[in-house]
């Protein structure tokens, strides 16, 4: 009877490791958490000094149209406007959004649902090599191959948000890819059944059921490859010409947040308003990224609910 | 008469024989219904009446299958009319996932009606022919996955009939159902056989008594017993039939 009871009040080998375990992957996280807030903390504070302590004011920055830190306009207010580059970021990422999705949904497609052998043994392992092909070579394939290109086409230097657009196309390709293809293996093969069944061919089922089913995972997969566009800093910086003026066309020299930041950063001084001001760039690139991230869990909310 | 003569059948998935010189008629405006234990080829065959088995990589068909009397594997049969003809419930209820209205209307966009006024009048048609009008008159727009599984395959159903089929197959269409949704869908076929041809396979011999006209016993691959339901449950002629339907095995 004893030897019962203290067997129950006694905490058991087991609990005592269940108890460890569990103290260790707090402390993990507790720390990522912790980690995850100081860079915030150091990027946000560092951003919002440009308003704080130097009193540009945020309209100025978000709106102005001359990027020259460390010169004042006519006003005595400093030439720190970032609308060039925030324009710039939004053209590359939109456009080659706009171009990858097409391809992207149409190799999908193939894959799943034209020819899946072909899709498994041949287009699968070249959009996973894709993938891990590093920026930096598709910004120097684009500098080699695609400037020159351009240049040929439409005169002018040939970097420009076109070059930047068709880069981040190709890199962003097997990205948006891969979710579709995850996208449309998760729709359930009995819709498929039902539609053919009832008489529908292959394409109006592909169409308006298989399609229709996926929209929530092909959303996802578009705003992941957007969220890779915005973010791509070496590769655009290769082939965009670095020019922060405020882009009139898609063939002359424009820049992007993160080629501003990537180019400037290691030319300016600590504390010092042009040092200041890249951290507002950072700020804007955080919050971006931030919004990426909401907009995927919303829409993996709705498709949810409407399933 | 026979809506459909199935003659001398045989059937390979790869190089497993799954159907053995099956023959059987299936006679218009009736249910037939086809009974057997589990892997004996009850599926496949339903599924060979509308050529679903065409979708099986590896699947093999030898003899003939008539409806009207006409081939439908024939090389020049339009796979999407047959279908359209011969509509399908399936086990789980399957509806898309999408409004009420727009799962029944499906099938007919998909069959080229485009005018919204008649589409209406097919959708209210179906329904009331599924019996499901009264519980989702007023929910047309709601997701056809939020309502009742059992409503859900009704709505199947009706999903089914909204293409105008001659025949309709229902694989095991009340095995995911409760009794009270079973009940309604088994009156509801009793109803449809007025206008509609059917096949049904089931898992419960009390249902396959109650609903059916004419059985067929399937075992192994193949058919071993078929004939008028009444007969074959109250005076079966092989020993095998004999034994599944009183429940000894199976
Ligand atoms: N796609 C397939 N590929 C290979 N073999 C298959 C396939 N579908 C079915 N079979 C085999 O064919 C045989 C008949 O299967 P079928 O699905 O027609 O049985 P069933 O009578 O419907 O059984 P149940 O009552 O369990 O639904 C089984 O042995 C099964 O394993
Ligand atoms: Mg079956």
């Amino acid at each position: 009877m004893e030897e019962t009871q203290s067997k129950f009040t006694q905490k058991s080998q087991k609990r005592k490791f269940e108890q460890f375990g569990r103290t260790i992957s707090f402390i993990c996280i507790a720390f990522i958490v912790l980690v995850v807030l100081s860079i915030l903390y150091f990027v946000i504070s560092k951003g919002l000094s440009t308003f704080t302590t130097d009193g540009v004011s945020v309209i100025d920055f978000l709106f102005g149209n001359t990027w020259r830190p460390g010169e004042v306009g006519e006003n005595g207010a400093p030439l720190v406007g970032a609308l060039p580059m925030i324009l710039g970021s939004f053209y590359v990422t939109l456009l080659s959004a706009v171009l990858a999705t097409p391809f992207a949904i149409a190799a999908a497609i193939y894959m799943i649902e034209i020819s899946p052998k072909n899709g498994k043994k041949i287009l699968q392992p070249v959009i996973e090599l894709l993938v891990g092909i590093p920026s930096v070579v598709y910004g120097f394939i684009g500098l080699t191959v695609i400037v020159p290109f351009i240049r040929n086409i439409f005169g002018g230097t040939g970097f420009g948000i076109l070059s930047a657009t068709m880069v981040l196309f190709v890199m962003i390709l097997p990205t948006v890819t891969s979710m579709a293809v995850d996208a449309l293996n998760a729709v359930p093969r009995h819709y498929r059944e039902a539609s053919l069944a009832m008489g529908g061919t292959r394409w109006q089922t592909i169409y308006k059921v298989v399609l229709r089913a996926a929209t929530p995972g092909l959303l996802t997969a578009v705003v992941f490859g957007m969220a890779r566009a915005f973010g791509e800093a070496l590769a655009v910086q290769m082939v965009i010409g670095n020019a922060a003026l405020v882009p009139t066309d898609l063939i002359t020299p424009a820049s992007t947040l993160t080629s501003i930041l990537t180019m400037s950063m290691g030319n300016t001084v600590m504390g010092t308003l042009e040092n200041n001001v890249l951290w507002s760039l950072a700020t804007i690139l955080l919050v971006m990224a931030l919004f990426f991230n909401i907009l995927t869990r919303w829409i993996g909310k709705k498709g949810a609910m409407k399933k | 008469m026979s809506k459909i003569s199935i003659k001398d059948m045989n059937l390979w998935y790869g190089d497993f024989q799954a159907l053995h010189g099956v023959s059987l008629e299936i006679p218009q405006n009736e249910i037939t219904a086809f009974i057997g234990p589990s892997g004996c080829g009850k599926s496949t065959l339903i599924k060979s009446l509308n050529r679903m088995n065409d979708l099986v990589e590896g699947c093999r068909i030898e003899g003939d299958i008539l409806l009207d009397g006409k081939d439908i594997y024939k090389s020049n049969t339009n796979v999407n009319t047959l279908r359209k003809d011969v509509g399908m419930v399936f086990q789980q209820p399957n509806p898309f996932p999408m409004s009420i209205y727009n799962n029944i209307a499906y099938g007919p966009r998909t069959h080229g009606v485009k005018d919204k006024k008649e589409l209406d009048e097919i959708v209210e048609k179906s329904l009331r022919d599924a019996a499901i009008w009264d519980e989702v008159k007023d929910d047309l727009n709601k997701n056809a996955l939020s309502i009742s599984g059992g409503q859900q395959q009704r709505i199947c159903i009706a999903r089914a009939l909204a293409v105008q089929p001659e025949v309709l197959l229902m694989d095991e269409p009340t095995s995911a159902l409760d009794p009270i949704s079973t009940a309604k869908i088994e009156e509801l076929v009793t109803e449809l056989k007025e206008k509609y041809t059917i096949v049904m396979v089931t898992h419960n011999m009390q249902q396959a008594s109650r609903v059916s006209d004419h059985t067929a016993f399937f075992f192994n691959g193949y058919i071993i017993e078929s004939g008028d339901t009444r007969k074959m449950f109250t005076n079966p002629k092989k020993k095998q039939t004999e034994d599944y339907i009183s429940g000894r095995f199976g």
